[in-house]
C-alpha cells in the first residue's frame, strides 16, 4: 500500500517534508496504526504516540487524508491510496506526527475539570437516578484525543482564548451532573466573547469525534443556559 | 545534570499512582507524578466492566463474602491479611470516588449499579452476588479521568512523557528518588525524593497475545531487579478467556454477568460441564483453559485449523437485547464491530484467551512498602520505597486474580501507600545525601543505546513475545519452558549486540522502546524461572506435568531473584487480620 508521511525532525530538518512509503500489508483486518508501526519496524525514526491500540486512550490522533482520526480505529481497508498522514493541525509539532498538546491541556484545565461540591460528604454514595446520569451520556466518555478541538477553526485562530470543542464538552459534563453545585460558577468561567462564543457551529468537531460525541450539542446547550439565566 | 527535589515521588499516573498521589497532593508535602504518557493514557482506562465491592445494592452482601471469593479464587495462594484488609476497607474507597464525580451507573432508587461477575458467591460459596460496581462497561475511563481531575485540582506537578530509568539508593538500601528522561528533549534528570512509589502497571507485551496496552512492558519491575531486588509470584498470569479472537483486545467478564454466555463449534454451552454451578462466571483461569480445551479437542468455532476445528469460541449476547446492550456494554459494541466485525446484538463475538493480568510483582506489605529478604527476615521494608498496582505483590490475587478486584486493589492499596508515605515523611524530616556516582550504571546503560549495533530491536522484541506465547501459555510444561528459557538466553545475547538507527535525542521512541524491552527481558527471565521452579498446578499456572494443586510443598510465595535466577520461598500467611482463617480446601465452582 501506498502512503504518504509528514516527517519532521527538529535536530536535522529545516522544514518538514512528505515522504513516500510503500508498504507490503494486506489491509484485510488492519487498522492505519498497524500500518504505521509496520513502517516504524522498518524505520525507526519515524515518531509517533500510542499506547491501548483499542481506541479508548487518546493517543494516536493523527490527521488521515484530510480528517482527524485515531490510528489504531481507522480500517486501512477504507482508506484513498496514498495514504495521507499528518500530524493534528493547529498545534505546534515537535516532531513527525507528534505535536505538543500543551495549548490543548490548557484550555482543559482551564474550565476546571472536578466535581465541585462543598455539602458534607455522606458515608455512602450520593444519590443520582438514572435519569440525572443519563445526562452525562455522550460527555463523560471524551478520551481527551483534541481530534475535534485540532479540527475546528475557531481553535486555530484562537487557542490561547477559545476553550475549544473537547473543554466545553467536559465543562458541559460538570453542569450536566446532578452532583455538581457550581453551575453558575462554571457559567461565568464561559461567559466571554472568546471562551465560548467563538463557537460559530461549524460542526467539523461532530465530524471528528472517534467516539461519536456531540460537542455542538452540549455547546449549545451551555450557550441556552445562559440566556436562560438572563431572562 | 538537572536535579529536582520532592517529598514524594510516584512512578506511574495510572490508578494507583494517581490515588496515591492524591493522598500526598491534599497534605502539606509536594509530590510529583513521573509518567512516561499523559497520565490518561495509561492502562487503567482500559478496564471495562467494573470495581468489586461488596455495596450490597442489589442484593443481600457483605465484605466477609467478598473476602472468601477472594480468597478462593487466588487458589489460597493470596495472603488472608491483605485480603481481609482490601476488602473491609473497599466500600469507603469506592464511595470515596463517588463522592470525587465517578460517574457510575445508577440503579432506579440512585445507588451505584452493581453486575455479577465470575467468581463471586453470598455466603461463603452459596449462590451468585452482584458486587461489582460499573460505569457502564468504561469503569476504568470513568476511574482514571476521575483521579486526574482530582490531581489537577489539588495541584499534583507532573512530569508527563518522562521515562523512569533508575532507582537511587545509598548504601544502607534507603531509596532515594530515580534517575529519568524526557521523552520530548532526550535530556536526563536526578528526580530526587524521600519516598519513591512504583506505581507502573503490568507487563503483559511480553507475550504476543495481549489484552494489554502497548505501554505495559513491566518498567517498575526492571528497576527493582536492576536494584537487586526480588519479585513475587512471577510464574501467575492470567489469561483471559475473552479476548477478540486474534486481537486480543478485551471483552469485559460483565458481558457474562449481563447474561452472555460461551459456546463451541457444536452450539454447546460448555462451561456446564466445567463448571456445573457457577458455569461461564466461574474463576477466569477456569474459563480460559476450558476455552483452550475445547479448541484443543478440535470443538473451537471458525475455519478448521490443525487441531481439527477452528481456534476460537463465540460469546453470545444478541439474547440480551439492542437496549441492555447500548445502556450496559455500549464500549463491547464498538470494539467488536471494529475489531471482529461482528455487531453483538446480532451475532455472538468470536473469543480466545489473552494474556492479561500479572498476579505477581514487587513485593509489599499491606502499606505498600516494597519488602526484600534482609538481616532479620524475609519481609523487611526497603526504606523510601513503595510499590503499589499490577506491579506490586501484595498479595491479594495470589493465583488468579478475580475480575473487579484490580481496580479495588489500584484504590485501596494506593491511599494505604499514601497515607503510609506522609507517615514515613514526618518521621524522616531530612532528606539523606545522595551519594557520588549513584546515577552513573543507570546513565551508562542508557548511553550504551548511543552505540552503534547489528541487530534490531524491533526483531528481538518479537522474538521475545512469540518465545513467551508458545513456551509459557496457558499449559506448560518442564521440558517447553526451559526451551523457552535457552530461547530467551539466546534473544539476552542479541540484545547486547543491538543497536539504534536512531540516535537522535528529540522524542526518540525507538530509544524508549530499547529500554522497554530491557524491562521486559528481566520480566520474562523471572516468569520462567518462576514457572519452572513451581511443580505443580495453582490458579492461573498449569502445569501439565503436574496437573493437581499441592498444598504440602507449595502453599508459599515464590520469590525471585536476578543473581543466579535464585529462586527462594516466602509463607503464605493464611491468618487474616481479625477474623477466622480461610482454610484452603478443593476449588470447585
Amino acid at each position: 500500500m501506498k502512503f504518504r508521511l509528514y516527517r519532521y525532525h527538529p535536530e536535522t530538518d529545516a522544514k518538514p517534508h512528505m515522504q513516500d512509503v510503500e508498504l507490503d500489508i494486506d489491509p484485510a483486518g488492519k487498522m492505519l496504526l498497524d500500518a504505521l508501526l509496520a513502517i516504524k519496524a522498518q524505520d525507526e525514526t519515524l515518531s509517533l504516540r500510542r499506547s491501548c491500540r483499542e481506541g479508548v486512550c487518546g493517543s494516536d490522533a493523527v490527521n488521515v487524508n484530510g480528517k482527524n482520526r485515531l490510528a489504531c480505529i481507522t480500517p486501512l481497508s477504507e482508506l484513498k491510496q496514498p495514504i495521507e498522514v499528518r500530524p493534528l493541525p493547529g498545534l505546534p509539532v515537535i516532531r513527525d506526527l507528534i505535536v505538543d498538546m500543551e495549548p490543548f491541556f490548557q484550555q482543559y484545565r482551564s474550565i476546571k475539570p472536578w466535581l465541585i461540591n462543598d455539602d458534607p460528604e455522606p458515608e455512602v454514595e450520593r444519590l443520582q437516578s438514572p435519569a440525572d446520569r443519563a445526562r452525562l451520556d455522550g460527555a463523560y466518555e471524551c478520551i481527551l484525543c483534541a481530534c475535534c478541538t485540532t479540527a475546528c477553526p475557531s481553535f486555530w485562530w484562537n487557542p490561547d482564548k477559545f476553550v475549544g470543542p473537547a473543554g466545553l464538552l467536559q465543562a458541559y459534563r460538570f453542569i450536566a451532573d446532578s452532583r455538581d453545585e457550581a453551575t453558575a460558577v462554571r457559567l461565568d468561567n464561559l461567559e466571554d466573547p472568546y471562551r465560548l462564543y467563538r463557537c460559530r457551529g461549524i460542526m467539523n468537531c461532530v465530524d471528528a469525534c472517534p467516539k461519536g460525541l456531540n460537542p455542538t450539542e452540549a455547546i449549545g446547550r451551555i450557550k441556552s443556559l445562559l440566556v436562560k439565566r438572563r431572562v | 545534570m538537572n536535579i529536582r527535589r520532592f517529598d514524594a515521588l510516584i512512578i506511574g499516573g495510572g490508578g494507583a499512582g494517581l490515588r496515591a498521589a492524591l493522598q500526598l497532593a491534599r497534605s502539606d508535602f509536594n509530590v510529583a507524578v513521573v509518567s512516561k504518557v499523559f497520565p490518561t493514557r495509561s492502562h487503567t482506562v482500559s478496564a471495562q466492566g467494573g470495581i468489586t465491592v461488596a455495596l450490597g445494592n442489589v442484593d443481600d452482601d457483605r465484605w466477609e463474602w467478598h473476602m472468601y471469593d477472594t480468597v478462593k479464587g487466588g487458589d489460597w495462594l493470596g495472603d488472608q491479611d491483605a485480603i481481609e484488609f482490601m476488602c473491609r476497607e473497599a466500600a469507603s474507597a469506592v464511595y470515596e470516588l463517588e463522592h470525587m464525580g465517578l460517574p457510575f451507573s445508577r440503579l432506579d432508587n440512585g445507588k451505584i449499579y452493581q453486575r455479577p461477575f465470575g467468581g463471586q458467591s453470598k455466603d461463603f460459596g452459596g449462590e451468585q452476588a452482584t458486587r461489582t460496581c460499573a460505569a457502564a462497561d468504561r469503569t476504568g475511563h470513568a476511574l482514571l479521568h476521575t483521579l486526574y481531575q482530582q490531581n489537577i485540582k489539588h495541584r499534583t506537578q507532573f512530569f508527563d512523557e518522562y521515562f523512569a530509568l533508575d532507582l537511587l539508593r545509598d548504601a544502607e538500601g534507603y531509596c532515594l528518588g530515580v534517575t529519568a528522561m524526557s521523552i520530548e528533549t532526550g535530556e536526563t534528570l536526578l528526580i530526587e525524593a524521600r519516598t519513591t512509589l512504583l506505581a507502573t502497571g503490568g507487563a503483559g507485551r511480553v507475550f504476543g497475545n495481549s489484552s494489554n496496552a502497548m505501554i505495559n512492558t513491566g518498567d517498575g519491575l526492571g528497576m527493582v531487579l536492576r536494584a537487586g531486588l526480588p519479585l513475587q509470584d512471577m510464574e501467575f498470569w492470567q489469561f483471559h478467556p475473552t479476548g477478540i479472537a486474534g486481537v486480543g483486545s478485551l471483552i469485559t467478564e460483565g458481558v457474562r454477568g449481563e447474561g452472555g454466555y460461551l459456546l463451541n463449534r457444536h452450539g454447546e454451552r460448555f462451561m456446564e460441564r466445567y463448571a456445573p454451578h457457577a458455569k461461564d462466571l466461574a474463576g477466569r483461569d477456569v474459563v480460559a483453559r476450558a476455552i483452550a480445551i475445547e479448541i484443543a479437542a478440535g470443538r473451537g468455532c471458525g475455519a478448521i485449523s490443525n487441531q481439527g476445528g477452528g481456534d476460537y469460541v463465540e460469546l453470545k449476547l444478541d439474547h440480551l437485547g439492542e437496549k441492555r446492550i447500548a445502556e450496559k456494554l455500549p464500549g463491547i459494541r464498538e470494539l467488536s464491530i471494529r475489531f471482529a466485525g461482528v455487531d453483538p446484538v446480532e451475532k455472538p463475538i468470536p473469543v480466545a484467551p489473552t494474556a492479561h493480568y500479572m498476579m505477581g510483582g514487587i513485593p509489599t506489605n499491606l502499606h505498600g512498602q516494597v519488602v526484600a529478604p534482609a538481616h532479620y527476615g524475609p519481609e523487611e521494608p526497603v526504606p523510601g520505597l513503595y510499590a503499589v498496582g499490577e506491579c506490586a505483590c501484595v498479595s491479594v490475587h495470589g493465583a488468579n486474580r478475580l475480575g473487579g478486584n484490580s481496580l479495588l486493589d489500584l484504590i485501596v492499596f494506593g491511599r494505604a501507600a499514601g497515607k503510609h508515605m506522609l507517615e514515613h515523611l514526618r518521621d524522616n524530616p531530612y532528606p539523606r545525601p545522595l551519594p557520588d556516582h549513584a546515577a552513573d550504571a543507570s546513565l551508562a546503560r542508557l548511553q550504551r543505546w548511543d552505540q552503534p549495533g547489528g541487530e534490531r530491536v524491533a526483531a528481538i522484541t518479537d522474538g521475545l513475545r512469540r518465545m513467551m506465547q508458545t513456551h509459557c501459555g496457558v499449559f506448560r510444561t518442564d521440558a517447553v519452558l526451559r526451551e523457552g528459557l535457552e530461547m530467551l538466553d539466546a534473544l539476552e545475547t542479541r540484545l547486547a549486540h543491538a543497536g539504534l538507527q536512531d540516535t537522535s535525542r528529540v522524542f526518540n521512541t525507538a530509544r524508549i522502546e530499547a529500554l522497554e524491552l530491557e524491562n521486559m527481558m528481566g520480566v520474562a527471565r523471572a516468569t520462567l524461572v518462576s514457572a519452572i521452579h513451581r511443580t505443580e498446578s495453582r490458579g492461573a499456572h498449569t502445569r501439565e506435568d503436574f496437573p493437581l494443586r499441592d498444598d504440602e510443598h507449595w502453599l508459599k510465595h515464590t520469590l525471585y531473584s536476578r543473581p543466579g535466577d535464585q529462586v527462594d520461598a516466602k509463607p503464605v500467611r493464611l491468618k487474616p487480620l481479625t477474623v477466622e482463617s480461610i482454610r484452603p480446601m478443593e476449588r470447585v465452582y
